[in-house]
């Protein structure tokens, strides 16, 4: 290929067509600069460039090679054995080879493309999108010559049964979403607490104590069960999993209505975040802030656990808890609320 | 006396005598067994001497009360020490956390401006003022436990703050959760029984003593055991990953990019 060849503007079409959409073309407007001057380079030039570049490029196709046999070589002689150090050792050394054996090939392809072969400068020019008057004609004939040879105009009967079975066809498919069910139905808004389920300690299932609850404290609670169940222990766990805190009763900001729910100044809010379901337990306890480790999500336990920073957008359910006799912590009820992440229905 | 008198009786004149001896070596013996076995319940380092509270008095006079008040009862400028124990002097004093520096977020670590024996006395005086959480025996501190279990523990009740191999992590407002890697065993039981600053308090009825050792036992697990995987980036998780993979990668996909478009000379 030779420059003159590629570069020649010798279309038949105007290399562009500014009536289409450009309104002014100022007077200003800046030239098309052309192409660079064309640069030899020193392999051109030298022999000697010429025969070291050819060199470097038969030297990193080499070196893939060392790196391939390498890694071979590595596999067999450094191998993963009972002790876990030897994991690191085998998967570095591997790794090394083969990314000498995939380098090596890579940057001598490269090389031996930028300095060895043909070096010439390449411009491929823009041409507008719009077909000839002739194509365009044509291809009004054909659709036309397609219509009557069909008969889709003439035949109105056919052309409107086909309509209806157009119209029709996609049913089946939507109605097999149907099949993508069940509903959740209410699953969503009930956990496995209820009236008298004791607080248990997360993994023990052990019961708490109200008197174990010292101020400052946290405690990680399932309800009690839990530890137990056989199947969907994991989905329960992800909706039921509760916060205690115990705080000095004078801190917290209750309302009317939730004045009983707290026990002593011991209250227990849902784990699960109100943003996309994260555990909420990097609880400070200076500050009485929740903090949620994935989004900043920040709730003050002392007020409701409201949301004080970050993209939740509801506080967290509170449960409410009193003591049965023995003075072990139970819940008075499930959630109020569905815990976790807003769904459409609620 | 009466029974020496006293021929007729059925009784030997010693009877008297006797009954006194056995009941004092019962009393006495019993006395001395119980002082034995208490002695042997309580820690060591509960057992001050008055020399000892009164050399940490001074200690405390002259180094703590400006904050914490004449009898450690707390000013506007530090809490009250009545009842923390020794358990938390000996983790605020021996970190060098205290006496803090300069205010801020949270006190840091750093170097330990007192010695063993002064820690000690500080701790021997504010313990003798309520009772509160004693410094653990060795045999608490022992990484002798169940290493499984201490992990689901750790992972459970810390690893939300200190990251899943105790990395440490941020907190809000520029509080943060310190790395466990190089904290001495003692440090990490005292830190779980009085909850300094932000941490909560894991008393005994939350997480017992053997949680503690099992949960000890697995952090000790994962300092001397290497990341089988290849190099952890500080086990930091996703920050760490993504400012390595924006800085390094991609600088390493710019240059190859500029090298490809390059011209040769």
């Amino acid at each position: 290929m030779s420059n003159k060849s590629i570069t020649s503007a010798d279309s038949q079409e105007p290399e562009h067509d500014y009536a289409a959409g450009l309104a002014v073309i100022p007077a200003d407007r800046l030239q098309d600069p052309g192409l660079e001057p064309h640069r030899v380079r020193m392999t051109d030039k030298s022999v000697k460039h010429e025969k070291a570049a050819a060199r470097q490029v038969a030297a990193l196709f080499f070196t893939s090679i060392v790196g391939s046999a390498f890694a071979v070589y590595a596999y067999f002689a450094f191998p993963i054995t009972e002790e876990l150090g030897t994991v690191r050792l085998n998967t570095l050394l591997l790794g090394l080879g083969i990314t000498l054996g995939l380098l090596g090939i890579g940057i001598g392809a490269v090389h031996w493309a930028k300095t060895l072969m043909p070096d010439a400068e390449v411009s491929e020019e823009r041409h507008i999108a719009r077909g000839s008057e002739e194509v365009r004609a044509r291809a009004v004939e054909i659709i036309k010559l397609a219509d009557s040879e069909s008969g889709f105009s003439r035949r109105k009967l056919i052309r409107r049964s086909l309509y209806g079975a157009l119209a029709l066809f996609p049913l089946p498919a939507i109605m097999i979403f149907g099949d993508l069910g069940p509903n959740p139905g209410d699953t969503l808004r009930h956990t496995m607490w209820k009236k008298g389920t004791r607080l248990a300690k997360d993994p023990s299932g052990l019961p708490i104590k109200a008197s174990d609850v010292t101020i400052g404290s946290v405690f990680h609670v399932i309800p009690e069960g839990l530890s137990e169940l056989e199947h969907h222990k994991l989905e329960e766990k992800a909706k039921a999993a509760v916060l205690l805190v115990r705080l000095d009763p004078a801190d917290i900001k209750e309302s009317d209505e939730r004045k009983s729910w707290s026990y002593d100044g011991i209250v227990a809010y849902s784990k699960i975040c109100t943003h996309v379901g994260c555990p909420v337990a990097l609880y400070e306890q200076h500050t009485h802030h929740l903090l949620c480790p994935c989004h900043q999500s920040t709730f003050d336990v002392t007020d409701a656990c409201k949301v004080v920073f970050g993209p939740a957008s509801r506080p967290l359910p509170q449960l409410p808890i009193t003591v049965d006799a023995e003075g072990y912590l139970i819940a008075q009820s499930d959630f109020t609320e569905p815990v976790g992440p807003s769904f459409w229905e609620r | 006396m009466a029974f020496m008198k006293n021929k007729g009786s059925r009784r030997s004149p010693f009877a008297a005598v006797l009954v006194m001896a056995a009941g004092l070596a019962l009393t006495g013996g019993g006395y001395a067994a119980a002082t034995a076995a208490v002695e042997q319940v309580k820690p060591a380092s509960a057992v001050a001497s008055a020399a000892q509270v009164e050399e940490g008095r001074k200690l405390f006079l002259a180094n703590c009360a400006s904050c914490h008040g004449k009898a450690a009862e707390g000013s506007a400028a530090g809490p009250s020490l009545i009842g923390v124990g020794a358990a938390s002097v000996d983790f605020q004093v021996g970190t060098g956390r205290m006496p803090g520096q300069a205010s801020g977020p949270q006190l840091e670590a750093k170097k330990v401006q007192f010695t063993q024996e002064q820690i000690d006395s500080l701790a021997a005086y504010v313990a003798s003022l309520a009772p509160g959480p004693a410094v653990p025996t060795e045999e608490m501190l022992a990484a002798d436990g169940d290493a499984t279990r201490g992990g689901e523990l750790f992972r459970i009740n810390c690893a939300m703050c200190h990251n899943a191999v105790g990395a440490g992590g941020a907190l809000t407002e520029g509080k943060f959760a310190p790395a466990l890697k190089g904290v001495e065993s003692k440090h990490i039981y005292e830190a779980m029984v009085t909850g300094p600053q932000n941490m909560p308090v894991f008393n005994d009825a939350n997480l017992t003593p053997e949680d503690k050792k099992d949960i000890i036992t697995y952090l000790k697990y994962v300092e001397e055991n290497p990341s089988a995987g290849g190099y952890e980036l500080a086990n930091l998780g996703p920050v760490v990953e993504g400012l390595f993979a924006w800085v390094f990668v991609l600088g390493l996909i710019i240059a190859i990019t500029i090298w490809l478009g390059a011209k040769s000379n």
